[in-house]
């Protein structure tokens, strides 16, 4: 199987609440999928648990041919698996080129030294510059992360997980809280992102979620309910009872 | 310090700027040199400054700049102030190798308490830290055959300094040797500030989540600055034995600990001069007022430090920065 991630029975239970039960996936390489579900289907829990932020009870988490089921958050990092969080994670001290430039290091292997001066590492700077202008961030890479518009960390959230180089990027809700019509050019740069890189993003918005996916993942009370094409989950009956109904309902 | 200036457009302008030495850096490592003209007979109190703002300078590389805050940092101090002495009680008394050996076994200790300290944050870790300080000060309260205990280390013999400055009462070797020291420490502190690794760690003080997200071995890198911090509290102690030839239990007491903590927040925390600028004021104030009334003077130390955290709350370092951004017309 040329699955670039895959998951296989991923169960979680915090006591008696079981949130996430037999969650087998197999991302293949340069997909966009979209992960949907009603609140507390689980689909945050599923990203703790593939990044390494919660241990699952049982099952294994694959990537490429390697099991990474044992290894910490950022030894997954460092083997290629990023995420974004759903409420801002940045760094408020921090101006956006420091905080892009620290991932740049990290990947680099170079965080670790003490003894040259950061400005000596003219290419890790150099690149976390390039990442934050492709993302159209450069003119406030400047500025400290706690001054930028709420729209704009969004992005530096994103700048944060690229400068990884991830070959798996996970986006938990990218464009919470974001206005609707900067959501749409925040989906437009997730678009433009390679093609080589897998993408799995949480995102309610459905004109969104049809617009961008090209697989969709729909989960229900801890469980995968379906997987398919954005054609075959809008047939789907169940999911319009199960999410859609409720969605609109809601 | 971060400043936003749009006008930079060159990110390794950027940064360059702000590793850059500014012109007030010099003016003070020049004026340091003024006691030994203006105030020669207070030369004794200007070497007790500079200690304390060595082991606060070692505080706020963990405290300041990665977000570990701790009660009981007098630990290693008092680890390198034991060991200078025990050295020069026990082997020989030359001061530079003796101070080699403090910062190697104050490191070690702080590189062997690292693994548990990382593993906390918050209340834990003040009460582990704690902790930690108390038991080292009562293990070296018992253990009287070795340290002297209460009754502090006799027969401390320190050697001149490079054999040629004796360490006496005016104090002129024991301010020339301590400034030297702390200059030197402060220029590897300042390296490690603005180096990439320095920068991981403003990472983990400001969000320790978010780290391992993006690849970063947190702990790997709190252990590690937790043992540079310990050995660089660990050379300050062994200044202190080897400017006044003694060893008092008090260098491991939960006073100097705490002590160090206003100091560090009264000059500003997580600026390089912030614990020198809080020696500063700390050691001259207490020698002040303790002359007017030695019984209360912590009376003023405790209203200085209600002031400034309630007015100022980046320290007195703090507040002049923003003072001086004001005045350039650009905020901090």
């Amino acid at each position: 199987m040329s699955a670039v991630l895959s998951t296989r029975g991923l169960a979680k239970r915090f006591g008696s609440l079981v949130v996430a039960q037999d969650l087998s996936l197999a991302l293949p390489q340069g997909v966009r999928y979209a992960l949907i579900g009603p609140n507390g289907a689980g689909k945050t829990t599923l990203i703790n648990l593939i990044t390494g932020m919660l241990r699952p009870d049982a099952g294994s988490i694959l990537l490429g041919e390697d099991d990474i089921t044992s290894l910490r958050t950022d030894a997954r990092v460092k083997r290629g698996l990023a995420r974004t969080f759903q409420i801002n994670a940045l760094f408020p001290h921090l101006s956006a080129l420091e905080s892009v430039t620290i991932a740049v290091c990290e990947r680099q292997g170079c965080a670790g030294s003490w003894w040259k001066r950061l400005p000596g590492y003219r290419d890790a700077i150099d690149e976390a510059h390039g990442i934050l202008a492709s993302l159209r961030l450069a003119t406030d890479c400047y500025r400290l992360t706690r001054e930028l518009a709420y729209g704009r960390q969004r992005l530096l959230e994103i700048a944060l997980a690229l400068a990884t180089r991830p070959k798996v990027l996970l986006l938990d809700e990218p464009a919470a809280g974001v206005p609707k019509d900067e959501s749409a050019q925040l989906f437009e740069a997730i678009a433009e992102l390679s093609r080589d890189l897998t993408v799995l993003f949480i995102e309610h918005d459905m004109n969104v979620v049809f617009r961008f996916a090209s697989r969709i993942i729909v989960m229900v009370g801890g469980r995968i309910l379906v997987e398919g094409s954005p054609d075959e989950i809008a047939r789907n009956a169940e999911v319009r009872s199960v999410y859609l109904g409720k969605a609109h309902l809601g | 310090m971060t400043t936003a200036d749009p006008a930079v457009a060159d990110p390794h302008l950027y940064l360059e700027a702000q590793v850059r030495w500014r012109r007030i850096e010099i003016a003070f490592w020049l004026a340091a040199l003024l006691p030994f003209v203006l105030t020669p007979t207070y030369l004794q109190l200007a070497s007790q400054i500079a200690i304390t703002a060595l082991f606060a300078l070692s505080l706020d590389l963990i405290l300041g700049y990665a977000g570990i805050v701790s009660l009981g940092h007098a630990a290693y101090f008092g680890v390198g102030a034991y060991a200078a002495g025990l050295l020069s009680k026990h082997f020989w008394g030359e001061p530079l190798s003796g101070l080699a050996v403090a910062a190697l076994l104050s490191g070690l200790v702080g590189y062997a308490t690292s693994h548990i300290i990382v593993r906390f944050r918050h209340l834990a870790l003040i009460m582990l830290t704690l902790g930690l300080g108390l038991l080292l000060h009562e293990a070296a309260n018992s253990a009287h055959s070795l340290t002297g205990g209460a009754d502090g280390l006799q027969g401390v013999r320190i050697r001149p300094l490079l054999e040629t400055f004796r360490f006496d009462l005016y104090g002129r070797a024991a301010y020339a040797y301590s400034l030297a020291v702390l200059f030197l420490v402060f220029l590897v502190a300042r390296r490690l500030i603005h180096s990439p690794f320095g920068l991981a760690l403003r990472g983990i003080r400001e969000n320790a989540v978010r780290m391992p997200a993006i690849g970063a071995p947190s702990r790997a890198h709190l252990r590690k600055i937790y043992t540079i911090s310990a050995a660089m509290a660990g050379i300050a102690g062994a200044l202190l034995t080897h400017t006044t030839s003694t060893v008092s239990l008090e260098v491991l007491s939960f006073q100097r600990s705490a002590d160090v903590l206003v100091i560090l927040i009264l000059g500003g925390a997580g600026r390089l001069y912030g614990g020198i600028l809080g020696a500063i004021i700390y050691m001259v104030a207490r020698d002040q007022f303790s002359g007017i009334n030695p019984q209360y003077w912590y009376f003023w130390i405790g209203l200085l430090l209600v002031a400034v955290v309630m007015f100022l709350p980046n320290g007195i370092l703090g507040g002049l920065a923003k003072i001086t951004a004001r005045w350039h017309g650009k905020w901090p």
